[in-house]
């Protein structure tokens, strides 16, 4: 008879309590970030770290959410090797449904097929490689930030929208420089721009004056530079040299003070293009700033922390809506279109990529890498060289 | 071709054809008055042009000058203090270590190089970053078609070519150029005859390392930027450069660095593939030469007897 008796107590005690306090009743729901918590780049980590947690709290003090989340963080020390155990040991364990992962490009390479095979859907929130979700196509990877190639789309679309036709590209031929070539070339190709020559040149040169020379004879509007600043700053100031008065157009790899204090006013004008934007430029950074220092974190949020919260937004939105199943989340994540976040609409392509990628533009102006909207240059009270 | 297009083809090379023959002339010496190689002869020029950047710094902050005082305040502190540093160099590392395997020498001058170089980068404020180096010659430009004569890299070619002449003037024609010859064809006779040889060694590194600092000052004119890393590239052009030339001969270290100067620029104008394969171009032509002539082009007029 008790032991008849005890299930129903317990049910009708359960009904009592939910109906005097409905939030102990939620079901508790773990959801995991993984980033760089220690090492060089920790301070963007932290930040990620950071952000994530704010968006967990946002989530747990609203009355209207169905779950109660529980962060799991991990550290991938920004090493692929360590990344790749703690991606095993978050995506092993089944009661966490879906995860915001990545700063560094060589982690969230390494770890993609771990995701893939645990079937753990996660938000890259980062890393900017292309291949991260372009390699493969795996349902359970998806990236919030752009990429390289979102870059050199921007970059290609702003130099012919200001009248530049003819290009002339130089590139280092590791990787970064080469991807840079290949991904803006295919992006000029969908303009009225054209390339009149190709040029790629060693990590460590120092005299670009044969290459450059060639260059002046082709008489570009413009000279694209996919690279980093060392041999920028040499480029930039070789060009003065030789009298080419071409535009200099640079990628993400340049945009450093570094280069700024290598050139002097050489620089000026200038342009450079990088993922990601200033907290203060994104459409929902005054809000995400207000909350976040609310919290009274140790650290910023760094470049990405805004990207990290969308990346968790998006996670818990998708939970919120099918409930905390791995595979239904995945499906949920494969339909986001035109979905409002802090970093603006989010659409992800059939890869998993946000294609309203945020791509800040920067030109030199006065010393300093301004904002290209901000510019003088924008604003047409300063022009570029050989401007139409 | 258009000749204004190869005639800029062709000031290009000559302008670094000569940094690369003053770095020839520099190993070509050390090689005459000891046989060894200095491996760290890159570095020396690239501590000398960072010397010469931080009396720029220095003396524009106690209030300055005109541009060519400060030029040659420069170019004087950096010759003189590399000058010190070549023959502190020669006394207490290459020296000492006479007897031993001349691979002794070699690695310990390589070492001392890798020394400098991260000096600079470490000590030299954000010494990683590339530097911002003066452009204390007139700018001013002829402009002839495609072709751009620049004032600045006249002056350059110029002092270039008499700093050459000069060096030349002094081993062939002054007492202690013999005296520095005298060392080179037989050491032992040259000490009967009572040349001091310790002394004429010493005097021998001031000079290569005062033009290493020369051909520091230059690169910085010429490319307006200079960085930790530069004289380590230099230094193995310089080095090759000597090789096809002739170790031993400054005729043949002259026209070894411009004839490494011509292999570049027409690896990278007149050959179908990738710039970047320039220095693979040029580095392979000098192999060739080497397995043709090995004694480089212009050979020590009196080879050693065993």
């Amino acid at each position: 008879m008790i032991r008849a008796l005890k299930p129903a107590t317990i049910i009708l005690a359960a009904i009592a309590c939910g109906m005097v306090a409905p939030a102990a009743a939620k079901e508790k729901v773990k959801v995991g970030f993984i980033g760089p918590l220690t090492g060089g780049v920790s301070a963007n980590g932290l930040g990620g770290r950071n952000s994530v947690d704010l968006a967990v709290r946002l989530r747990n003090a609203d009355p209207k959410s169905k779950y109660e989340y529980e962060l799991v963080v991990l550290d991938d020390e920004c090493k692929p090797n360590i990344a790749v155990q703690v991606a095993t040991k978050m995506a092993a364990e089944r009661d966490i449904i879906a995860a915001a992962t990545h700063y560094c490009s060589s982690t969230a390479i390494a770890t993609v097929d771990v995701y893939h095979k645990f079937g753990l859907p996660v938000v890259v929130w980062g890393a900017v490689l292309p291949d991260i979700t372009y390699r493969n196509k795996y349902p359970e990877v998806h990236r919030v930030n752009g990429t390289m190639i979102n870059q050199n789309e921007t970059n290609a679309e702003l130099v012919t929208k200001l009248g530049y036709r003819s290009f002339a590209v130089i590139y280092d031929t590791t990787d970064y420089g080469k991807g840079h070539k290949e991904y803006f070339s295919a992006a000029l190709a969908k303009t009225p721009g054209k390339i009149v020559g190709t040029f790629g040149v060693g990590a460590d040169q120092q005299d670009f004056t044969a290459e450059l020379t060639q260059i002046k004879a082709l008489n570009p509007d413009v000279i694209y530079f996919g690279g980093l600043t060392p041999i920028g700053v040499r480029i930039r100031a070789q060009m003065d040299k030789l009298g080419i008065k071409a535009v200099f157009d640079g990628t993400s790899g340049i945009v450093s003070d570094a280069y700024i204090q290598g050139l002097g006013p050489l620089a000026e004008g200038t342009l450079a293009f990088r993922e990601g934007a200033p907290v203060e430029k994104l459409p929902g950074g005054k809000f995400f700033m207000e909350k976040y220092t609310a919290q009274k974190y140790d650290n910023p949020p760094e470049a990405y922390g805004a990207f990290a919260y969308a990346a968790m937004d998006l996670i818990l939105d998708s939970i919120e809506k099918v409930g905390p199943d791995r595979r239904k989340v995945i499906d949920e994540l494969a339909n986001v279109k035109n979905r409002d976040s802090i970093i603006g609409k989010i659409t992800f392509d059939d890869h998993g990529q946000n294609t309203v990628s945020v791509i800040t533009k920067y030109v030199v102006q006065d010393g300093k890498w301004v904002v290209w909207e901000d510019s003088e240059y924008a604003s047409g009270k300063r022009k570029l060289p050989q401007h139409k | 071709m258009d000749p204004g297009l190869l005639a800029q083809y062709v000031m290009n090379g000559l302008m670094v054809g000569m940094t690369y023959a003053l770095v020839a002339v520099g190993f070509t010496l050390f090689f005459g008055v000891l046989d060894i190689i200095q491996f760290s002869h890159g570095d020396v020029l690239t501590v000398g042009a960072f010397a010469a950047l931080l009396t720029f710094v220095g003396l524009r902050s106690a209030g300055g000058g005109a541009g060519a005082i400060l030029l040659l305040a420069m170019i004087i502190v950096a010759i003189f203090a590399m000058a010190a540093l070549g023959m502190l160099i020669a006394r207490y590392l290459v020296l000492p270590l006479r007897t031993a395997p001349a691979l002794n020498t070699l690695l310990i001058t390589l070492m001392l190089g890798t020394v400098l170089r991260e000096s600079v980068r470490l000590f030299y404020p954000q010494g990683a970053n590339p530097k911002p180096f003066p452009a204390l010659l007139p700018s001013n430009s002829l402009s002839l078609g495609n072709f751009n004569l620049r004032l600045d890299n006249v002056i350059m070619l110029t002092a270039g070519a008499l700093v050459i002449a000069g060096v030349e003037f002094l081993l062939n024609r002054t007492k202690l150029g013999l005296a520095i010859r005298a060392v080179a064809q037989d050491e032992e006779t040259a000490r009967t005859m009572g040349i001091n040889f310790v002394a004429i060694v010493l005097i021998a590194f001031a000079i290569g390392s005062g033009l290493a600092a020369f051909a520091g000052i230059m690169n910085g004119l010429y490319y307006n930027e200079i960085n930790f890393g530069m004289g380590l590239y230099l230094g193995i052009i310089g080095f090759a450069a000597a090789i096809i030339g002739g170790l031993g001969s400054i005729y043949g270290a002259i026209l070894g660095g411009f004839l490494f100067a011509a292999l570049q620029t027409i690896g990278t104008v007149a050959l179908p593939f990738a710039s970047a394969y320039k220095d693979v171009f040029a580095f392979a032509v000098v192999i060739i030469f080497m397995a043709w002539r090995p004694t480089g082009l212009i050979q020590e007029k009196i080879s050693e007897r065993v």
